[in-house]
């Protein structure tokens, strides 16, 4: 066991599957950065550098693809279906637009249009998210509309433990799955053990048990929702956080459970509050709990509106630990905090 | 103590490797209360676990420094204990000097790590705590442990100067997933091995449960190595286990389920905590845990009950027994069992897990026992 960062949690767990299983391939614009140069020494290793490191090690297994998404991915797609296991990095997930046919209508239909008798184990990894002063086409949240596809898994790790156990379970899953990484999160550490492990898909995390209120939060948004907390629990409120990991499929079970014991809901989401997984499991709750709520359930979401390129704007754009404990004072009925 | 005025420090024990703080949970005696040695004074919660402290010296206590809710560094002081007869002032210069002096010792200051050694081609990983010349002890764990469950014991074992080795199993901690035939004599050959890798001729051994099955069994093709046996709320000495416990174990991966089973472990199911609910499902969900599990129960407890049990009537090596009255996992009148020279001692409000819940009564136990051989 060591401490790893979120991107070292990543670029072991994709190591690990490829020197355990030889189809499992990795492959995206820049994964390699100097194919056709000495290796290692020049290979950048995706955008932010995920996958440096593995081109010296596994020279037939990661390659580097043309800046064509529909291409590559319609290529992941395929290779999926005939024997390989690949993973496919597509830089961020703003950029996704370009390849929808081949996900939505290519990968996400297979198993079902061919009667059960196709595999389609791709994942496809991306960046999400704001707060590094990308602006509008490289900072938004769009794992809702992934979501929203049946036929695709959708998995948001929010800390370094789960990013390895979900990444590989994610690799040996026989589905499509979309695996979305905040870049914001990269750098940050935590106790990381070197075997491979997974994670169940479809399987939330308490992160942390409360009996007032709680709070479903998303990827990034779960440090948010424990900072918040943490302020809360010297006021006397002791807050639940569930983190789905998994947003298809979504543990439903783990958060009426919650909200069934607190009589309270906060979904924090950094995605715009339109069919988002804020409205998304605000609805299912409601539907659901409705016997068991003490308050309206409460968004804490980016606001409808693209994100800004202006840092501070963009800082008051992202949800923050005040907001949600703004929310949560809400449902208990103590009001903004002035 | 000689020394009749000397003042004691209660100070925030250090459970395992990686307790860096604790909180204060509960005072359990008042100012002014007359302790003798074992009497629980305060009970503290690691990350890990909750536990009592013991007083370290007889005497009484005189302040409760900490306030209950505070989460101090390992080291910092809890309480100060002293005769009557020393006067408040000087009690007072005590704190305000140690308080004014105390630096918390910094985070991974040179504790002991976990270590990896190659046995049979398979890594085997182990934890050395003390340095000392004489015979070392040999921990080993039960089903589905590792080094952890000698948290509270394996350091106070070492002062005195001994060498103690908690090892993880094959299939369990950071050791190989990889068991083998998964049976009572492939665990043996790993012990074995492990001890011919380390240079250990001869040693103490301890086992709880499973592990002490492993250990009378050793004790029994290798009587020649093992200088005496301790076998803790052990396997081995009877037919019944509770299989339910075990087919539980292996089936829980969700964190409620998990709570629950870890909770036949003890007599107050309470002690189970968060962190020690995660870290046995971080565990399960390693690559070949849960084969490895299952063939070890298999071997060993088919159809829940115990297969091998180990005829221990011709070893003839100082014995003890440990077992806590309350044990849901495997019966206390097993206890029974023990050869004729072994000395049996029976824990009150103890379950499975005596050197985790009744911790400082079986390390005294224990140091009893070992001090007899050497005098």
């Amino acid at each position: 066991m060591s401490r790893k960062s979120y991107m070292q949690a990543i670029n072991e767990a994709l190591a690990q599957e490829m020197e355990r299983d030889p189809t499992v391939v990795v492959f995206g614009e820049d994964n390699v950065g100097g194919t056709g140069s000495p290796g290692e020494i020049d290979a950048w290793g995706g955008v932010m550098g995920v996958t440096k490191g593995l081109y010296g090690k596994f020279p037939n297994q990661i390659l580097d693809t043309p800046i064509s998404e529909s291409a590559f991915i319609g290529a992941a797609a395929g290779a999926a279906c005939s024997g390989l296991r690949p993973v496919a990095e597509l830089m961020f997930v703003d950029f996704m637009g370009v390849c929808f046919d081949q996900i939505f209508n290519q990968a996400a239909k297979f198993r079902y249009m061919f009667g059960g008798k196709a595999r389609t184990p791709m994942v496809i990894r991306t960046m999400y998210g704001a707060g590094i002063r990308a602006a509008s086409q490289h900072s938004q949240a769009l794992y809702p509309i992934f979501t929203h596809i049946p036929g695709l898994k959708v998995v948001i790790p929010s800390n370094p433990y789960d990013a390895k156990g979900l990444l590989i379970a994610s690799i040996r899953d026989d589905d499509p799955v979309i695996f979305f990484e905040n870049k914001v999160l990269y750098a940050i550490e935590g106790e990381v053990p070197d075997e491979p492990y997974t994670i169940p898909l479809g399987e939330a995390e308490i992160v942390r048990e409360g009996e007032d209120v709680t709070i479903v939060a998303i990827g990034r948004m779960v440090s948010m929702a424990e900072q918040a907390a943490a302020s809360l629990a010297d006021d006397g409120i002791e807050v639940e956080i569930v983190d789905p990991r998994t947003l298809s499929p979504l543990d439903e079970d783990t958060i009426y459970e919650s909200v069934e014991n607190t009589g309270r809901l906060v979904v924090v989401d950094e995605a715009y509050p339109r069919c988002s997984m804020a409205s998304d499991i605000s609805a299912l709750v409601a539907q659901n709990c409705f016997e068991h709520l003490k308050a309206a359930p409460k968004m804490v979401t980016a606001p409808h509106t693209p994100p800004p390129f202006s840092g501070s704007l963009e800082d008051l754009y992202v949800p923050d630990p005040e907001k949600v404990a703004n929310a949560v004072r809400e449902t208990v009925g103590q009001g903004v905090a002035s | 103590m000689s020394e009749a005025k000397a003042l004691t420090k209660l100070g925030m024990p250090k459970w395992g490797l990686s307790m860096t703080e604790g909180t204060v949970v509960q005072w359990l005696v008042e100012e002014g209360a007359e302790l003798n040695n074992g009497d629980e004074v305060v009970e503290v919660e690691s990350e890990k676990i909750n536990n009592a402290v013991e007083t370290p010296a007889p005497g009484v206590l005189r302040r409760r420094v900490a306030k209950e809710g505070d989460v101090l560094p390992v080291g910092a002081l809890l309480g100060v204990i002293a005769d009557a007869s020393v006067p408040d002032e000087e009690i007072d210069a005590y704190v305000e000097e140690f308080q004014a002096n105390f630096v918390p010792e910094e985070e991974e200051a040179g504790g002991p790590e976990p270590q990896t050694v190659e046995v049979g081609g398979k890594r085997i990983q182990y934890l050395k705590v003390g340095e000392g010349e004489g015979t070392p002890l040999l921990l080993l764990h039960g089903f589905g442990g590792d080094t952890n469950i000698w948290i509270f014991n394996q350091e106070a074992l070492a002062e005195g100067g001994r060498t103690v080795y908690a090892v993880d199993l094959p299939g369990h901690g950071g050791s190989t997933k990889d068991v083998g035939e998964g049976d009572l004599a492939s665990l043996v050959g790993t012990v074995a091995g492990f001890m011919d890798e380390m240079g250990i001729e001869k040693a103490h051994l301890f086992g709880h449960s499973m592990g002490g099955a492993v250990a009378a069994s050793f004790a029994i093709r290798h009587p020649e190595r093992v200088q005496s046996l301790s076998l803790i709320a052990s396997a081995g000495l009877g037919e019944e286990i509770n299989g339910e416990y075990i087919e539980g174990f292996i089936a829980a991966n969700r964190r409620k389920e998990m709570k629950n089973v870890l909770g036949l472990l003890f007599a107050n199911p309470d002690l189970v905590n968060r962190q020690l609910v995660n870290d046995v499902i971080r565990f399960k969900r390693l690559d070949g845990v849960d084969e490895a599990l299952r063939k070890i129960a298999d071997n060993l407890f088919p159809s829940g009950r115990q297969a091998d049990v180990p005829d221990l009537a011709g070893v003839e090596v100082p014995m003890l027994v440990v077992w806590g009255r309350e044990d849901k996992i495997v019966p206390v009148s097993h206890s029974e069992n023990a050869p004729a020279n072994a000395r049996v001692e029976v824990l009150d409000e103890t379950g499975h897990m005596p050197q985790m819940e009744a911790a400082g009564q079986t390390n005294r136990l224990i140091g009893e026992f070992l001090d007899s051989q050497e005098g």
